[in-house]
């Protein structure tokens, strides 16, 4: 198990449809692996729930955004009608809540929608220039038409020999070694 | 590649067989090579190469007037007092509204889980983005001033002014600043995955590295595509109230004011119709050229073509449903500028713009009841070239015959385009065209991997 630590991310096994890719994923969680991940070339919603991926922080990242858009919108439009620049327009009230509802609602949109592709692409640690599963020989087609899933050396069941041959029990195309 | 052996004529789905919006027979590497092979791969076409000069040629008729504009100001425009708004708000208000397909498109239809979107969302979202950018040179550059155009923002200045956050114009600044950037947003996120494939498919270095920095890494994990879904399914439920609230920010622009033709509660739903006619129209007038020129029939099918026609049909009958609410409103209120202002565009000095605005946007749109129609391909596209006039001239209505006569007879004028009115004009439409020629060329103009998931194969077949 700790010889295969610093000289390997993972064992990462090639399969040719996402049917397989899904059933190895269920079959390696059952086998009690925790540290892995799938890469594929499209969204594959099965494969979530297989692999257990549940992560409620996108919501919450944006409900947050918009929440800090609206009041910063409003906030501002009420700062600068009342507070900063009050100007008298027939007798209206510098607090004309009704016409500051426009601006609030585009600031909140705005906020939320900035909240929610900055949250998702920093939760998923992007822009990553190098990382590991890049060195697997074939894994460009993960962006075409190949699906792989990479048990990586960190994990505690992890072991070089058992590894390759649950692998290879799941009949995919090919299991290779990832470099780290 | 192991096929499933469910092959099924095309058009007659049972259970989950093929897609009708996507020709049988591909798989995940023919749609993958097929897009990412117009950008990547062949040698740039003889066509795209005259296309783009065509295009350019324009850009630089733009330059010219614009240019002129900022020696001279806008008197050489044919607006005046009365006519203050002329060609810049027509042409300002007909690009927004173009620029509303898109994120209808990739938003609204995403939610509706109509899966046809998936081979026209990425162009039509492109095509927002552009237009976006031509609408709001025209406000920018009505201003007179258009270098002192960042006073439209709240920002501390040594002035010690503020903008006025009762006024629509300004509600106007944030709608289209935070539409044209939620847009950008949308697109790029949309794009990730397949920058990330171009990166892997490139041959050239150049390409590698260029397409490798905008892709940021991405490597398809299963973690990131979670978080992906949510984030864009987050990003279209933001996006849908947004596309409609953008044009009725715009119709305010008209509606707040007290000006005869502009002061009526029809406005905001009658121009969001509006802008998803003549959005969809505008998508219909791309998507067949580029579908003709690239080969795309197995992706934009015909079904595509005919679902577009139905939706520019049903938005076509709300907006003509506008023209009779505002007609039968002027008559109906009693009041005697209304009556007038009707009375006026129908047989006025502008008479012919209008009959034109019926026949182009009311009449002549009504051929697509007919199926035949619908489904020829140089029909359809008369018409949507028919309902992108229609829709310039229904702005033009609006904004000159509104303006032109109000309340007082000796303050009445009339407005003539200029010879620079039509250059700015003409100018936008060569941007519009030249910057969707330079996207055409070097980004997938179809969302490869949504396309992929369109595919029998792509579907997971549970053993229990």
């Amino acid at each position: 198990m700790s010889a295969g630590r610093s000289d390997l991310h993972g064992l990462m096994a090639e399969f040719d449809s996402p049917t397989a890719l899904v059933e190895a994923s269920r079959r390696a969680r059952a086998e009690g692996y925790r540290k892995m991940d799938a890469y594929t070339p499209f969204p594959i919603e099965e494969l979530h729930e297989a692999l257990h991926l549940h992560d409620a922080r996108v919501p919450l990242i944006v409900l947050c955004g918009g929440v800090l858009g609206g009041l910063l919108g409003y906030g501002l439009e009420y700062w600068v009608s009342v507070i900063a620049y009050p100007i008298n327009v027939g007798g209206r009230p510098f607090h004309s809540w009704p016409a500051f509802i426009p601006v609030t609602f585009e600031t909140t949109v705005l906020v939320a929608a900035i909240s929610a592709v900055v949250g998702m692409i920093a939760l998923n640690g992007l822009p990553m220039p190098y990382h590991p599963v890049f060195n697997a020989p074939r894994f460009k087609l993960a962006t075409r038409d190949r699906f792989f899933l990479c048990i990586e050396a960190a994990d505690p069941r992890f072991d070089r020999v058992g590894t390759r041959r649950f692998l290879e029990s799941l009949s995919p195309r090919e299991v290779t070694e990832v470099a780290p | 590649m192991a096929e499933p052996a469910r092959q099924m004529p095309l058009g007659e789905p049972q259970g989950p067989a093929p897609s009708p919006f996507i020709a049988p027979g591909h798989t995940f590497e023919t749609v993958t090579d097929k897009i990412s092979a117009i950008v990547l791969t062949r040698r740039t076409p003889l066509g795209w190469l005259a296309g783009f000069a065509v295009a350019f040629a324009i850009v630089m008729v733009f330059l010219v007037a614009v240019t002129y504009l900022f020696l001279k100001g806008t008197g050489i425009w044919g607006i005046n007092i009365p006519i203050g708004w002329g060609f810049a708000i027509v042409n300002f208000v007909w690009w927004i509204g173009i620029g509303h397909a898109g994120t209808l498109i990739s938003a609204i239809l995403l939610l509706l889980h109509q899966k046809w979107r998936m081979s026209i969302n990425r162009f039509a979202e492109a095509m927002t983005l552009f237009a976006v950018a031509c609408a709001g040179i025209f406000p920018v550059i009505h201003t007179g001033r258009p270098w002192l155009a960042y006073w439209l923002l709240p920002y501390p200045n040594t002035m010690g002014v503020w903008p006025q956050f009762r006024s629509p114009l300004i509600w106007d600044v944030f709608a289209v600043s935070t539409y044209a950037t939620v847009s950008a947003l949308f697109w790029f996120v949309g794009l990730l995955p397949d920058l990330a494939t171009l990166r892997d498919r490139a041959k050239s270095a150049a390409g590698r590295i260029v397409y490798g920095i905008l892709a940021m890494g991405w490597r398809g994990s299963a973690r990131h595509w979670a978080r992906y879904e949510m984030a864009y399914l987050l990003l279209a439920g933001l996006a849908t109230p947004l596309v409609l609230s953008v044009h009725t920010v715009v119709s305010f622009d008209f509606a707040i004011a007290i000006l005869p033709g502009w002061h009526t509660t029809i406005f905001p739903p009658y121009f969001v119709a509006g802008a998803i006619y003549s959005g969809f129209a505008m998508v219909l007038t791309l998507a067949i050229p580029i579908r003709a020129a690239y080969g795309l029939g197995d992706f934009i099918t015909k079904r595509h073509l005919d679902n577009m026609a139905k939706v520019m049909l049903a938005t076509g009958l709300i907006v003509a449903y506008g023209y009779m609410t505002e007609a039968f409103i002027a008559w109906y209120s009693g009041n005697t500028y209304e009556r007038y202002m009707a009375f006026n565009r129908m047989t006025g000095p502008y008479a012919p713009v209008y009959w034109a605005l019926i026949a182009t946007n009311v009449v002549i749109p009504q051929v697509l009841w007919l199926k035949r129609v619908r489904s020829s391909v140089p029909l359809l596209f008369a018409v949507a070239l028919v309902v992108n006039t229609g829709m310039w001239l229904e702005r033009f209505v609006i904004v000159v015959t509104s303006l032109h006569r109000d309340f007082l007879p000796s303050s009445w004028g009339m407005y003539y385009p200029t010879v620079w009115d039509w250059a700015t004009f003409l100018g936008t439409i060569g941007l519009f065209v030249a910057l969707l020629f330079l996207f055409i060329r070097f980004l997938p103009m179809i969302s490869i991997f949504e396309m992929r998931t369109l595919l029998p194969q792509a579907r997971v077949k549970e053993a229990r």
